[in-house]
């Protein structure tokens, strides 16, 4: 199971959380104005990186609160854990 | 190809087994294919085996990186149905289900087919509603299936618990599909090898795609551990690594790889002769031929390649077993394992064109691609030698992502397959 350390209760099991895949997909600003296309891409399409991956998960058996997290998806390895709105580390992907 | 027959198993044992002839060839890669099927799962192999035998398109090659069905194909347990509930997904499943009764004796390779039937459980009300809307469907589209009450199903699994008193989630009925069953996943890759093999194809081992080449929006080849490989048409046939190939040829998927786990038992007297499944709660077991009760569970949540999962899915899928099955409350676990499952958002298949010309992918089988094995692969030959989709296929295309046109198979598939 993974240990997971969530930034405001620190490190927990696994089943205490949920998981909400890649972060930092922006939600297009004028839905009004984007194509099918570009609609579908932010919806469903991702990058589903094998390697370090950038994604969100919510403590929801306790603080109930939604961060990000950086992971090896291949080792599983947390690398590193932040809040909402913070830059990622390591910047640019 | 050299049959194997009762005959050539009377003379091998005159020798100890010892002589066997070797069942495909090792080719090293050539300089030139008219296509290059990327993946030696299942899926891959039957795709060049159509190629070559519906097709006619001999000059093609299967890369592997590992060995082949060394991913899901030789991680799942196995079992094979058709009874989803849209129509496009009836007929594809269906296609899968019809080609697998004939696949033994067409290739000479004992796929050990058995159908044994396949039920999946109702938990409560709405589950037996679904069920029997989804049965109706089935029917409808020409998959045998019938529903069945508590009491049926106590018949035909003596050794499930259907008290509504002592346990949290009643067996209240269930679907009953008397064509499914479970099929041996080595004997599929190996035989589908073979039946290749022989057509002309060349199966290439230890041999990673590691680029794709283009040029003005069309492929060109593909970069491999072994070198360079010219072509004009890729099928990318890899599973849980689909969006590693996707990112070299610069294009985005609908496709999430997630772990998925199973495990087997001891091996004890047969107490099961059927396959039952319950999406509700999460576990599906069937038994072996060596009497191993193959259990699989549900998928881990969050994504990953390392075909490893969390012990916490293993521990909530054995509760589920112990309270169904209260029998195998002692029972000791044998293996444990993980494949990478390849997930789309409506549960159902990509077998489609790119926006790269020459570039087809045949991924998000996810965690129920097994029994389509055969229709895939059928379906997906006819798209890369034709340049577009046999009917069968066309529903399953990136595009209906864009349209909305999705093909929600979440209630049929689940995480049980
Ligand atoms: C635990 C488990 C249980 C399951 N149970 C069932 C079930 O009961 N019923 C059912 O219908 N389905 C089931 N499934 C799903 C089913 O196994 C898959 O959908 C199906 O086997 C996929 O076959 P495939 O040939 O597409 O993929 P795979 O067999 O995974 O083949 C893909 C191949 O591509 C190769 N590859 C990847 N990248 C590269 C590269 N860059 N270069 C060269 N080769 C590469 C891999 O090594 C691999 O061999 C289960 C899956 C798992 C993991
Ligand atoms: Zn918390």
């Amino acid at each position: 199971m993974l240990h997971i350390k969530c930034p405001w209760c620190g490190w927990r099991d696994e089943s205490e959380f949920g998981y909400g895949g890649e972060a930092h997909i922006e939600r297009p600003k004028d839905p009004d104005s984007v194509s099918d296309a570009e609609w579908a891409d932010y919806l469903f399409f991702g990058s589903n990186r094998r390697g370090d991956f950038r994604e969100r998960w919510v403590h929801s058996a306790g603080c109930r609160r939604w961060f990000n997290a950086v992971r090896d998806t291949t080792t599983y390895e947390f690398k590193a854990f932040y809040r909402m709105g913070e830059e990622p580390p390591g910047g640019e992907q | 190809m050299r049959k194997y027959s009762i005959f050539s198993l009377a003379r091998n044992a005159l020798s100890h087994h010892e002589n066997w002839w070797q069942a495909w060839r090792s080719p090293e890669p050539k300089k030139r294919y008219d296509a290059v099927i990327i993946g030696g799962g299942g899926h891959g192999l039957s795709t060049a085996y159509y190629l070559a035998k519906e097709h006619g398109m001999t000059n093609i090659a299967v890369i592997e990186k590992g060995w082949l069905g060394g991913g899901n194909t030789g991680r799942n347990t196995t079992i094979i149905r058709s009874n989803y509930l849209w129509t496009a997904s009836a007929g594809i499943y269906e296609k899968g289900l019809k080609l697998w009764e004939g696949i033994t004796q067409e290739v000479n390779f004992n796929m050990m087919l058995s159908q044994r039937g396949v039920l999946n459980l109702g938990h409560n009300l709405q589950d037996m509603r679904t069920i029997e809307r989804r049965v109706n469907a089935n029917r409808l589209n020409g998959v045998d299936g019938v529903v069945l009450n508590a009491q049926q199903v106590k018949e035909m699994v003596p050794i499930i618990n259907t008290s509504e008193t002592n346990t949290r989630f009643p067996v209240l009925g269930s679907s009953y599909q008397p064509r499914g069953g479970i099929a041996r996943h080595d004997a599929l890759a190996w035989g589908m090898a073979r039946a290749c093999d022989d057509l002309g194809i060349d199966v290439i081992q230890q041999c990673e795609v590691t680029g794709i080449r283009r040029e003005d929006g069309q492929v060109t080849g593909v970069d491999t551990t072994k070198g360079f490989i010219e072509t004009n048409k890729v099928g990318a046939v890899t599973a849980g690594n689909s969006g590693v190939i996707a990112d070299m040829a610069g294009i985005r998927l609908p496709v999430q790889s997630r772990p998925l786990q199973a495990l087997v038992s001891e091996p004890i007297k047969p107490v099961i002769d059927t396959v039952v499944m319950s999406g509700a709660v999460h576990v599906y077991i069937s038994q072996s031929d060596k009497g191993e009760l193959v259990i699989g569970a549900g998928v881990d949540k969050y994504n990953g390649y390392g075909q490893k999962g969390s012990i916490s899915v293993i521990e909530e899928q054995l509760a589920a077993l112990v309270e169904l099955y209260p029998i195998v409350s002692r029972l000791r676990l044998l293996r444990h394992w993980a494949g990478c499952v390849d997930v789309c958002p409506d549960a159902s298949p990509l077998l489609t064109k790119t926006p790269v010309d020459g570039l087809y992918f045949n991924c998000g089988w996810g965690t129920g691609g097994w029994k389509a094995t055969l229709g895939s692969g059928w379906c997906f030959a006819h798209t890369i030698a034709n340049d577009e989709p046999h009917p069968l296929n066309e529903a399953f295309s990136m595009k209906r992502f864009e349209t909305g046109a999705v093909i929600d198979e979440h209630g049929a598939a689940g995480v049980a397959h």
